[in-house]
């Protein structure tokens, strides 16, 4: 009989894991492209350096030329490197969501998680200057907690229909887009261009600091959320069967909510908004490996880290010298997409 | 009126189950004891509260007042992934997400045996295949739940509760949406499942005949309280179907299975 599990047991049976049969597959493919894209990614620019001298000084060998060691490690690699952890934490975060709400269009851009995070990191960056870097990814948790509990309560009428808070999130965004819209109004014009930079979604000058902001939160979420795989999983069956089969259902959903939000904040605070990377990276990735969140998780933190290098890349390459931020890459293909699953999703 | 349980030991027992939506009483101080190893169904008109009764003795629904026994435990004092192992519960028409197949919907049933790390054990894989060769869904258990027939569907659900392997298996209106095709192969597993194996299982149905047919012990609902309780032979009078459904029948022999058979007049009485 075929089977299209991979069972992974320990001899003594302590330990004990099931993944699709196609997980570890997609998951190497999707690294070797993401190595690929970076390698690219790195190399392009006003200094171009071949993929080959990328590759060497990465490894630490000699090219011959001196700047090669300061261009990549001081200006590109980093940038790089935000740009895969970014689309990581989005992607995870909008998987978590679609499985909590048992909606493949929801995600943490569409219900506004990322527009409060937005609303508060703009506020700080406009209203308190001093603002140290390192705070901000908490304050952006804040305000995408803040908005997330806020839709919640709102949407809540015996329990939580997830067309409502889709409806009560676009709400959400809205308001929280108009308030970031007055900050920016109202600031001073310095901080005011600095947020404005910030807010498009751009991975654009991103050094070793802002990783070391954002490395923590997506070391503590990302192990987290594929502990509760399992039970979101469960809850994805709705909360009458996740109860019968005994799952602590406010429980486990109050932790995977917060797991979501922590992503969506943090990201959001390095990069700005980053559309529909957490609405698009999930979709694809169940078409590639299946609905079971134990590969599905794993396989969306890839997809998207991969569509935000190659993001950036294109955004810097298609009509460079201009440079097109990132995020505006993604709402491009991104929107056309969310309709698309709208328009697929009309009956559902 | 007459409570004839034939069987020695309850599998569940409610006292003073009061059970509520939004403080609108469905269910008022019920004492009731579900008999362990038969098949019990469930009847009543819509907005009776057997639904209600069945959520609540699954505890999905939280009484407002007295509680559920499962093996003189209260069902709140347990775990609830210890009542998992115990009872499962199957409600009236779930929804998978898309793309979910058939093998993975199934192996859902083993979670209540899981721990983080022993997420798929040897017994885990046993039980889920047993679970889809029951339910005859081997050929297609690598397909999405979203490209089968209702009757398929319903069968992987089923198949699922089976995985969870509990002793009691409480079941709403496993045949609705079903062609009568269906809704037969639906009722015969059951009844093989309660035959074989000895396990208690608890129905909701709508059809009276089906629900003769299969039931040992009958509970007709009525405005939230138990109308009527025992072997169907014994309850299933035509002043019964008057009382609970407000219509007028004749009940007469089933010449298949020689168990009742109700044969309604008319709805006039109903409307008059």
């Amino acid at each position: 009989m075929t089977k299209s599990w991979l069972v992974i047991r320990s001899q003594k049976s302590l330990f004990s894991i099931r993944l699709d049969r196609r997980v570890p597959w997609v998951m190497l493919t999707l690294a070797i492209a993401i190595a690929v894209v970076m390698i690219l990614s790195i190399g392009y620019g006003e200094y171009p350096i071949s993929p080959l001298d990328v590759v060497k000084t990465l490894l630490g060998i000699d090219t011959g030329t001196a700047d090669h060691a300061f261009v990549i490690y001081v200006l590109r690699l980093p940038r790089a490197i935000t740009a895969l952890l970014v689309g990581t934490g989005l992607a995870v975060s909008g998987a978590i969501l679609q499985g909590l709400t048992r909606n493949p269009l929801a995600a943490p851009e569409i219900i506004g998680v990322n527009a409060g995070a937005s609303l508060v990191a703009v506020a700080m960056i406009v209203l308190l200057p001093s603002f140290p870097l390192v705070a901000l990814p908490v304050a952006a948790f804040t305000g995408a907690l803040v908005a997330a509990l806020l839709i919640y309560l709102l949407a809540w009428d015996n329990g939580s229909a997830p067309i409502r808070l889709i409806l009560v999130g676009v709400g959400v965004d809205a308001l929280a887009g108009a308030f970031t819209s007055l900050m920016i109004t109202f600031g001073n014009i310095y901080d005011v261009s600095q947020a404005l930079v910030w807010l498009t979604g751009s991975v654009y000058g991103r050094n070793w600091e802002h990783i070391q902001a954002l490395l923590p939160w997506l070391l503590v979420f990302l192990p987290l959320s594929f502990l509760l795989s399992r039970d979101l999983n469960t809850l994805a069956l709705g909360d009458d069967i996740a109860k019968g089969l005994g799952s602590k259902v406010e429980w486990q959903r109050g932790w995977l909510l917060l797991t979501s939000v922590a992503l969506a904040g943090a990201t959001v605070a390095t990069a700005g908004t980053i559309g529909f990377v957490g609405l698009m990276a999930p979709h694809l990735s169940r078409q590639l490996v299946g609905a079971s969140h134990e590969g599905l998780l794993p396989v969306a933190a890839l997809v998207g880290g991969l569509i935000v290098v190659l993001a950036d890349l294109l955004g810097r390459s298609l009509f460079a010298p201009i440079e097109l931020p990132c995020g505006v890459i993604t709402a491009a293909v991104g929107a056309p997409y969310f309709l698309y699953l709208l328009y697929s999703n009309r009956n559902a | 009126m007459s409570v004839t349980i034939s069987s020695t030991e309850p599998a569940l027992t409610t006292r003073q189950l009061t059970l509520a939506y939004d403080r609108a009483i469905v269910i008022r101080d019920l004492d009731l004891v579900i008999p362990a190893g038969q098949i019990t169904a469930l009847v009543g008109p819509n907005g009776c509260g057997k639904s209600t009764l069945l959520r609540g003795l699954a505890r999905l629904l939280k009484p407002l007042k007295g509680t559920v026994y499962l093996d003189s435990a209260s069902i709140f004092r347990l775990s609830t992934k210890e009542v998992a192992k115990q009872l499962g519960i199957l409600p009236q028409s779930p929804t998978a997400p898309e793309g979910l197949t058939v093998r993975e919907l199934v192996a859902q049933g083993r979670y209540p045996h899981q721990s983080w790390l022993q997420q798929w054990s040897a017994e885990d894989d046993r039980f889920l295949e047993q679970a889809l060769a029951i339910t005859g869904m081997v050929e297609l258990a690598n397909r999405p739940l979203d490209t089968l027939s209702g009757g398929q569907r319903q069968r992987a659900w089923i198949a699922m509760t089976l995985a969870q392997n509990t002793p009691i298996l409480l079941l709403d209106e496993p045949t609705t949406f079903l062609d009568l095709a269906h809704q037969i192969e639906i009722l015969d597993l059951l009844y093989e499942l309660n035959q074989t194996e000895g396990r208690t299982i608890v129905m909701v149905l709508h059809d009276l005949n089906q629900a003769c047919r299969y039931a040992d012990h009958l509970i007709a609902v009525k405005n939230g309280g138990v109308y009527a309780q025992g072997i169907p032979s014994n309850i299933m009078t035509e002043a019964m179907v008057q009382e609970v459904f407000g219509i007028e029948s004749r009940i007469v022999h089933d010449p298949v299975t020689h168990t009742p058979m109700c044969i309604p007049i008319s709805r006039k009485a109903r409307l008059a």
